[in-house]
């Protein structure tokens, strides 16, 4: 049985465990030494899309885990330096995988050790409701691809153990095009939710007024895929067809830095839309739109205090 | 002389009680809030903080009451312009009717309902604290001139900027109002939806360079739509920022927009940065942040119906 670890016991990284652990060996590395006690004593539940309760092996410290054959990065993309840092030395036989917004993650994490390393990318999502109890909410894709020392069939292998574990997964021969699809529609649907308070829902492709909201979301669409196409990417989808499509789904999903901006968290627009705006200067593209929402939002962080 | 006051909020309520004062000029008010019309006409209008004033006025709800007069000053909240003027110009058929209004577009309105109609900026501001009773926080100038589609009489726009003078609101009559008014849109438009989206006071969103960078990129669009249209700023917006941007002057200040925000108001976006966008599409200007800003605020007033 494949034996599978999953560092950052967050909303994704317990859906992966819970999930994972009809198919494989499931160990959970928490931050916390009672949320790791919690896990081993209730065992990890998922309610919504899915109904299961999982027993798993949770530790606050990897030297008390076994050796796995994959690790699963699941943490917050600001989490993935302390985190995999705590990984040095350990799991020297494990692949790693990575499945944070942005871009950047993999070198993070490949800093501290030389593993073979994956990249993903996931558009599921969920609720946090307690340290071993999390809602499925959006049962969305996980993509993956090689990154360092890894093949397309690695990917796929992993895609593979994924939806035999009841998730959706797809293993690309090249990430890229599939995470920077993801990256410009995150940049831009998380931004405009976190600045408006609007969960995504058909706002977002409307534009039959001069003032609705769907024009402003085209438009960062359209300086997304310049970046993208300047850094000699070609897109898996088009965002802004993705967009439309998640608003048609009936469901109004809530982006996470809406979530973080309601709940006055720091959020992760340094790694998403940040992430866009480095690309986008290092391929010497003009972005105003999205350097402008970056800015207002930074700038609602430090309204808190 | 006989001056209706249209919209008898904060900014209406300074016009008002200060023209009361006049032995020449009968000041009436027409206004949707029934405690506050109860209240002035029992009590009087009350002014406090910058000036104290007891102004003496009828005021009404009702629209049938207004007696012919010889000038309206129109000072709803924008988007209220339409249904405020719809119900009085009857009174105003012989007279001539200024607006005072924040943002762009108010004249247009006007002009759809009466025949002589002024162009107004003003800067005096306050808030009402109570039916009756209105907190003046700033004195500032007033300009009137011609609306150029449809004006005044300009003999009419100085007798009406005489008569606010006399009466302790210093009015400038003037033959192009343009520029006043666009300075102060373009200063509203650049930093009021800033402090709205962000949740910043005004100090605090100018002492962040960037975004005192991104309030500086929507100062540009605005300049550039004012000039395509040959307009003349009276001062810089930027300046303007800048100085209210002092701890003594307004760091701590919430815009208005912030307020709306808060309170769950409809904005007066469209008549900003929607008039910036508005008239910048009629002479070729783009404004890709007005735009962009513009939408996010309207997002802001949907959120409230999930």
């Amino acid at each position: 049985m494949t034996r599978v670890c999953v560092a950052g016991a967050g909303t994704i990284g317990s859906l992966f465990a819970a999930h994972l652990a009809q198919v494989a060996e499931v160990f959970v590395l928490t931050r916390r030494e009672e949320h790791a006690r919690a896990l081993n004593e209730h065992g990890l539940t998922v309610t919504g899309r899915a109904e299961l309760t999982a027993a798993v092996t949770a530790a606050a410290d990897p030297a008390q885990l076994p050796e796995p054959d994959l690790v699963i990065v699941a943490c917050k993309g600001a989490d993935v330096e302390p985190l995999t840092q705590r990984l040095a030395g350990h799991f020297p036989a494990a692949t790693l995988m990575t499945v944070q917004n942005g871009l950047g993650a993999e070198e993070i994490a490949g800093a501290h050790g030389s593993w073979p390393l994956l990249s993903a990318v996931t558009f599921m999502s969920g609720t946090r409701l307690s340290d071993t109890t999390v809602e499925y909410v959006l049962d969305t894709e996980t993509w993956i691809g090689p990154y360092r020392d890894t093949t397309p069939d690695d990917a796929r292998a992993v895609a593979a153990l994924i939806a035999s574990s009841g998730l959706k997964a797809e293993g690309f021969d090249d990430l890229r095009p599939a995470q920077w699809s993801k990256l410009i529609f995150n940049a831009t649907v998380n931004a405009v939710a976190a600045l408006t308070g609007l969960a995504h829902d058909p706002h977002f492709a409307e534009t039959e007024q001069l003032s609705d909201l769907g024009h402003l979301v085209r438009d960062l669409v359209d300086e997304g895929k310049a970046v993208a196409a300047a850094a000699g990417v070609e897109l898996w989808e088009d965002p802004w067809e993705m967009n439309v499509l998640a608003t048609q789904r009936g469901h109004r999903h809530s982006p996470s830095m809406l979530e973080d901006v309601k709940a006055h968290r720091p959020t992760e627009v340094d790694l998403i839309t940040g992430s866009l705006v480095r690309e986008a200067h290092k391929a010497g593209v003009s972005v105003p739109l999205h350097t402008a929402l970056y800015r207002l939002v930074k700038a609602k962080e430090a309204s808190y205090s | 002389m006989r001056i209706c006051i249209v919209g008898c909020g904060a900014v209406g309520s300074l016009f008002a009680a200060n023209l009361a004062q006049l032995e020449d000029v009968e000041v009436w008010a027409f206004d949707a809030a029934r405690d506050h019309v109860e209240a002035i006409n029992a009590n009087g209008l009350r002014l406090s903080g910058a000036g104290d004033v007891l102004g003496r006025l009828r005021a009404t709800t009702d629209p049938g009451e207004l007696p012919a007069c010889d000038f309206g000053i129109v000072a709803t909240k924008a988007m209220h312009t339409e249904a405020a003027i719809r119900a009085t110009a009857h009174a105003f058929a012989g007279g001539s009717v200024a607006t005072v209004q924040n943002g762009l577009g108010n004249e247009q309105v006007l002009a759809a309902h009466v025949e002589r109609v002024m162009r107004g900026t003003t800067f005096p501001a306050g808030k009402i604290v109570g039916p009756g009773h209105v907190q003046w926080d700033v004195k500032g100038d007033t300009t009137l001139g011609p609306f150029e589609e449809q004006p005044a009489p300009f003999a009419d726009v100085e007798r009406l900027a005489d008569a606010c003078t006399r009466a302790g609101m210093p009015t400038h009559a003037v033959e192009d109002a343009r520029g006043p008014q666009w300075r102060k849109v373009i200063f509203n438009a650049a930093s009021n939806p800033i402090g709205a989206l962000t949740g910043l006071t005004h100090g605090r969103v100018c002492e962040r360079p960037d975004l005192r960078a991104l309030v500086s990129g929507l100062v540009s669009e605005g300049k550039a739509v004012a000039a395509a249209q040959g307009i003349e700023l009276d001062s810089d917006p930027e300046a303007l920022i800048d100085h209210a941007a002092k701890p003594e002057v307004a760091y701590g200040h919430k815009a208005s927009m912030l307020q709306d925000v808060e309170a769950r108001r409809t904005t007066e976006i469209d008549y900003l940065n929607g008039g910036i966008v508005r008239f910048g599409r009629e002479h070729g200007v783009p404004t890709p942040l007005n735009e962009a800003i513009w939408a996010l605020v309207k997002g802001v007033e949907q959120s409230w119906q999930q």
